[in-house]
Formats: structure tokens, sequence, C-alpha cells
């Protein structure tokens, strides 16, 4: 089918999904009540708000995934070809794994790694 | 046997000659959209009616049993129900965010389904760079769920929705790595080209221990990925409830469901069409005889069998490990996994130029 498959397959969940949440809409009674909206923290009134910093190490661990991924990415290539180059494919990688391996080092040494 | 591509060629030829091409066209993507949503929903149906059944079967007990012969209704009762509970949105909620993300976890499931070759010559889209789509599309379901904790102004789901992005995150790398290694010795990212190439043998067998070693690497990175015990640190329910879906009720919460499923579906169809050879059926050397029995098996059986064995797999994972701590899953990924398979993958290539492999 060729590209229009992805725009076939974008208005088919689309369709699905709206389908089915206005049928739900339709059939459902709405009721109100002045508690029904509270988030639900285990019964708990919710205390300040949610919106808030987070523990950084969750950002450092994005920034570190960022340079694997671009790496990956430039593995693909790579990986379509290094039957067809031979050896030389297999020296080029281990330079370049080499480098990579050193910046994972530092970043372990750092403690980047290190859940806080 | 069955040739898929001989029925889609008549069809083709009978919409064309009945029809102006462009209403043809229409209507043959209009066929192709009903058939996915019905894949999909049928798809789902089945993998919470496995998923209970596997485990009551793991504990011992019946599970559901009353809906239907031996309770294989139930998740057609349970969509019922759904279907009539109110989808409500709390107070202080990001409403625009908080009713997006549903929808992108769908969209992101049913475009996953365009590589993928069910049967002998039965492909939504021969993609040439099949693996690499499914990569770059497989990463924007991780957007749906931070939409969904973020905007849910509950602090469990932004809790649950964080862990997930950096879990998701992490084990994309090692499940894109062990691909990798079947990408260097097929020397192709076409889906196609890469079953072609086990029609001599599995790459599981062919590739001796690296490609076992990358198989298993995939096995957990995908449990990983699709959330699920004992990764399923995002909606941990005795921790965080439910993680980033607490908020969520009604069809909202169907449609979150239905896309996990169908996400474990399909990161098991491509651990099947790249490691156990798709829909190739299992050929033993020279016998003959063996092989051709085999041939007689469709192709579209083996490759969901080879997909539904791989999801019993990974349910089977969910009740004999204890879920990990968030630490110990990303030391898991970065400390273990990850340096594993960045050894692997040089293993593999060397094993691939030295052509040690049937």
């Amino acid at each position: 089918m060729g590209s229009s498959s992805m725009i076939v397959l974008i208005i088919a969940a689309l369709a699905f999904s709206s389908i089915a949440i206005l049928i739900a809409k339709i059939v459902t009674k709405a009721t109100t009540n002045p508690q029904k909206g509270e988030p639900y923290e285990c019964g708990i009134p919710t205390k300040g708000t949610t919106w808030k910093q987070l523990n950084v190490g969750y950002y450092l661990f994005a920034l570190i995934f960022l340079i694997f991924d671009v790496e990956l990415v430039f593995l693909y290539p790579w990986a379509v070809v290094a039957k067809h180059v031979g050896w030389m494919a297999l020296v080029e990688i281990i330079i370049f794994f080499f480098i990579l391996f050193m910046g994972f080092l530092y970043a372990h040494k750092k403690g980047a790694l290190k859940w806080k | 046997m069955w040739n898929f591509s001989n029925i889609a060629d008549s069809i083709h030829k009978w919409l064309n000659l009945t029809f102006s091409p462009t209403l043809a066209t229409i209507i043959e993507m209009v066929i192709v959209g009903v058939c996915v949503i019905g894949l999909f929903a049928v798809l789902g149906l089945v993998l919470v009616i496995m998923e209970r059944k596997v485990s009551a079967w793991m504990q011992i007990r019946l599970g559901p049993n009353r809906v239907g012969p031996k309770g294989m209704f139930q998740s057609l009762a349970d969509t019922v129900k759904l279907l009539v509970k109110e989808g409500m949105t709390p107070t202080g909620a990001d409403k625009f965010l908080f009713n997006l993300a549903p929808y992108i976890a769908l969209i992101v499931a049913m475009l996953l389904m365009a590589p993928l070759a069910f049967a002998k010559d039965f492909q939504m889209w021969d993609l040439n760079i099949g693996v690499l789509y499914i990569a770059a599309i497989s990463s924007v379901s991780v957007i749906s769920i931070l939409m969904a904790g973020w905007s849910s102004n509950n602090k469990y789901s932004l809790m649950g929705a964080m862990r997930s992005g950096a879990q998701i995150v992490s084990y994309e790398l090692s499940a894109g790595f062990s691909v990798l290694s079947v990408v260097v010795l097929a020397g192709s990212l076409n889906l196609n080209t890469i079953i072609q190439s086990q029609a001599d043998g599995w790459w599981i067998f062919k590739g001796h221990i690296p490609v076992f070693i990358s198989f298993i690497i995939f096995i957990i990175a995908v449990t990983a990925e699709t959330n699920r015990a004992p990764f399923d640190l995002a909606e941990a329910e005795s921790e965080l409830t439910a993680g980033f879906h607490t908020e969520y009720s009604g069809m909202k919460f169907a449609l979150f469901f239905l896309a996990e499923y169908v996400n474990v579906f399909i990161v098991c169809a491509i651990g099947a069409t790249l490691f156990l050879g798709g829909w190739m059926p299992f050929h033993i050397g020279h016998w003959e005889g063996f092989n051709h029995i085999m041939d007689y098996i469709p192709s579209s059986i083996w490759f969901f069998g080879k997909t539904f064995f791989l999801i019993f797999l990974i349910m089977w994972f969910r009740w004999t490990f204890p879920r990990l701590r968030i630490d110990q899953l990303l030391n898991l990924e970065w400390k273990y996994l990850l340096p594993i398979s960045l050894f692997n993958i040089l293993l593999v290539t060397a094993m691939a130029i030295l052509g040690w492999y049937f």
C-alpha cells in the first residue's frame, strides 16, 4: 500500500477512539458531586500543588540517553553495510565505541548513574 | 496453500474494473482501515482474557469462569462495563492534554502495525527501513504516558509517568542494540528481507550464542518498554495505585489498556520476526519429509504462534520475578545490559564478517 498506509492508520486510530469515546458519552449519565473531581491519592486530602520540580536523577538519565540514542541512529546505516565492508567496518566501530565508552565511564565516575 | 497476495490482487482488480481508480483506492483504504480496527479490537479482547487465564493458571485458580464457556467472553463483558462508565476529568487537570493522551497512545500502537508481515506476502507497507520505522515510532509512546501523568494533577500519576519516562527511554537503547545485531547479520533494515534471510534457519539458531544473548536482552528490554511486570514501576499497584492512569476512567482508560496490550503484541511480533523467522516455517537441515510437513502449516499460523509464544513468555515473567526498585531497574540497564549489548554487537559483527553462521 505504500506510505498512504500511515495516513490510513492514523485515521483508523482516530476514528476508532473517537467513536468509542462518543458512544460512551452518549450511553453514560454524568453525575455531579463536590468531591468527585478531587485527585485520587488514596483518600487523603491533597496537599500542595502537583506541578513542581522533581528529582534531578531523571534529568541526568535523559541526558545520557540522548548521547546513546544519537549513537544508535548512527549505527543503523553502518549495520546495513557492515557485512559488505568487512574488517574495516569492525575497526571503525571499535574506535567509535571506544570514544563513546570513555564518555560513559566519565559519566559513571562523576556519579551520574547513581540514584540519589 | 492460501496465498494472500492472490486474494489482494483479485480484490484490487475487481475494484478497479467496477469503480473509477480513485474510488477503488479509497475503498481499498477503507477495507484496510476496517481490517486493522478489527484486528486491534480482537487482539485487545484476546490478550486480556489470555492474561487473566494465564495468571489464574500460574496461581492454581480458575480465573474468570462465569461469562460464556469457561469465561471466554469475560473481556467482552468488561468492555461493555467500561463503555457505560462515566469518563470523568478531575478538577484542576489540564483538560486538553488529559483528553489527548489516550488518542496518542492508540495512534502509536496503530502506526506500528504498518510494516509487520502477518503472513507470506501479507503486509501493509513493505518498507525498506522497517526496523528504523519501528524504532522511531515506538519511542513516541513515552510522550503519551508523560502527557497522561503530568496532566492529571495527581502526584501518583506524575511519579508514575516520570518513572516510566526514565525506564522506557533507558531500555530503548538495549532493545535497539539487540535489534541491530540481527540487522548486521541480515544486512538489511527491510523486515521482509530479514524474514527471507531466515529461510534456511532462524537467526536464534543460525546466530549461535551472540544472537541468543541479544534475544534475551531484547525480551528483557521490551518487557520494560511495555511497562510490564517485573518492570511495571510506572503503574505499580501497591505503591502508586495505578501510576499514570490513576485518574482515567471509562472509555479513556479502556483505550490506554487496549494500546498497552496491543503494544505487547507488537513488540512480540517484532521479536518473532527478527529472531524466530516471522512466518517462516521451522526447518531442520535436509530432512525433506519433515520440512515438507512443516510447509503445510499456513504461514499466518506460524507467525501468530511464535508471537503468542513470546507473549506467553512475557506473561510468565510477571508471576516469576518480583518487582524491581527504580534504582535497581536503572542499574540493570546502564551497568549490565548496555555494556553487554555494546560488546555483543562487536561479537556479532566479527561473526558476520567471518561468515560463522550457516
